[in-house]
């Protein structure tokens, strides 16, 4: 399920949209997948502070959307384009890559509720694909 | 036995109490089948679902989603029980219908009568409907979308997972008949 240039075009049009919430856009979804799948906390054992509005909480996921939009600036290869981002999650974080597909959701559903109209159907099917091949690059250095 | 805090009760009654069947049932059904095209297999009867303008002009697209929210319901008036209230239509769906367990995050009253009307004619008997793993997850996903753009940020964490929880225990309920 490669992306084609349609799906390119729409995810360029609707992050020219979102970006300018990127910060709120993260760390709402950041504070979704914490609530809604609670085993995603242990990667975050060492944060004092896990409610939505911690610093900590902003503050990653500001750190997270700017991965998103390197993979936005870089979506015509993403493999090559997030490869030190994935060295960093394969061997320094080394987070299970089964939780990609939880935090692509909790986006999703954040854009959802910021951004109603413009994710329409056809916009969320291009947004799923990205994430989905973002998730990929992420995963490139694992093993 | 899943065990419900008042929070969550009053969180899951009041989403159903205040949503439009007609209006969530078939975008979220719409939704599915744009996001997820594969999932279009499950529907051939329905007629055209060639593509995004027909399949939201579908009428049995349409109605086809009311009335996943409708068999939703049932769950939401017996939410101490919902392994006895979807233990019937499991047994329909395991042996009748050959439904794979992990698809099923959808209804239950509205589907066993439809399903029951049909069962009269054999080919739905003979067919061997066998959804893909993960279809009803797919159609979660997008009622949990559907909702979330509706309520916009009165949506909040916590009633994400309320109401998530709500569909996981309903997809395993549907699933407990199945060997």
């Amino acid at each position: 399920m490669s992306l084609t240039a349609e799906d390119k075009a729409i995810v360029k049009a609707f992050w020219a949209k979102a970006s300018g919430r990127a910060e709120e856009v993260g760390s709402e979804a950041l504070s979704r997948m914490l609530a809604v799948y609670p085993q995603t906390k242990t990667y975050f054992s060492h944060w004092k502070d896990l409610s939505p509005k911690s610093a900590q909480v902003k503050k990653h996921g500001k750190t997270i959307m700017a991965g998103v939009g390197e993979g936005v600036a870089k979506i015509d290869n993403l493999n090559a384009g997030l490869l030190k981002l994935s060295e960093l999650h394969a061997f320094t974080l080394r987070v299970d890559p089964a939780n990609f597909k939880i935090l692509s959701l909790n986006i999703l559903v954040v854009f959802a509720v910021l951004l109603p109209a413009e994710f329409t159907p056809e916009v969320h099917v291009a947004l799923d694909k990205f994430l989905a091949a973002l998730s990929r690059a992420l995963s490139e250095r694992y093993r | 036995m899943v065990e419900w805090t008042e929070q969550e009760r009053s969180i899951i009654t009041g989403i159903f109490a205040n949503l439009s069947y007609e209006e969530i049932g078939p975008k979220a059904l719409v939704r599915c089948l744009i996001v997820y095209p594969w999932t279009q297999r499950y529907f051939s009867s329905f007629g055209n679902l060639y593509n995004a303008e027909a399949i939201r002009g579908n009428p049995n697209v349409a109605a086809h989603g009311i009335k996943v929210l409708h068999g939703l319901d049932r769950a939401v008036k017996n939410m101490d029980n919902i392994k006895a209230t979807y233990a019937e239509l499991s047994v329909l769906h395991s042996e009748k219908l050959h439904v794979d367990p992990d698809n099923f995050r959808v209804s239950s009253a509205g589907l066993q009568q439809m399903h029951s009307a049909h069962l009269k004619a054999d080919r739905l008997v003979s067919r061997r409907l066998t959804f893909p793993l993960f279809l009803h997850q797919l159609l979660a996903d997008c009622l949990t979308i559907e909702i979330a753009a509706k309520l916009g940020t009165a949506f909040t964490a916590d009633t994400q997972a309320a109401f998530q929880k709500f569909l996981a225990v309903v997809v395993s309920a549907l699933g407990r008949q199945y060997h």
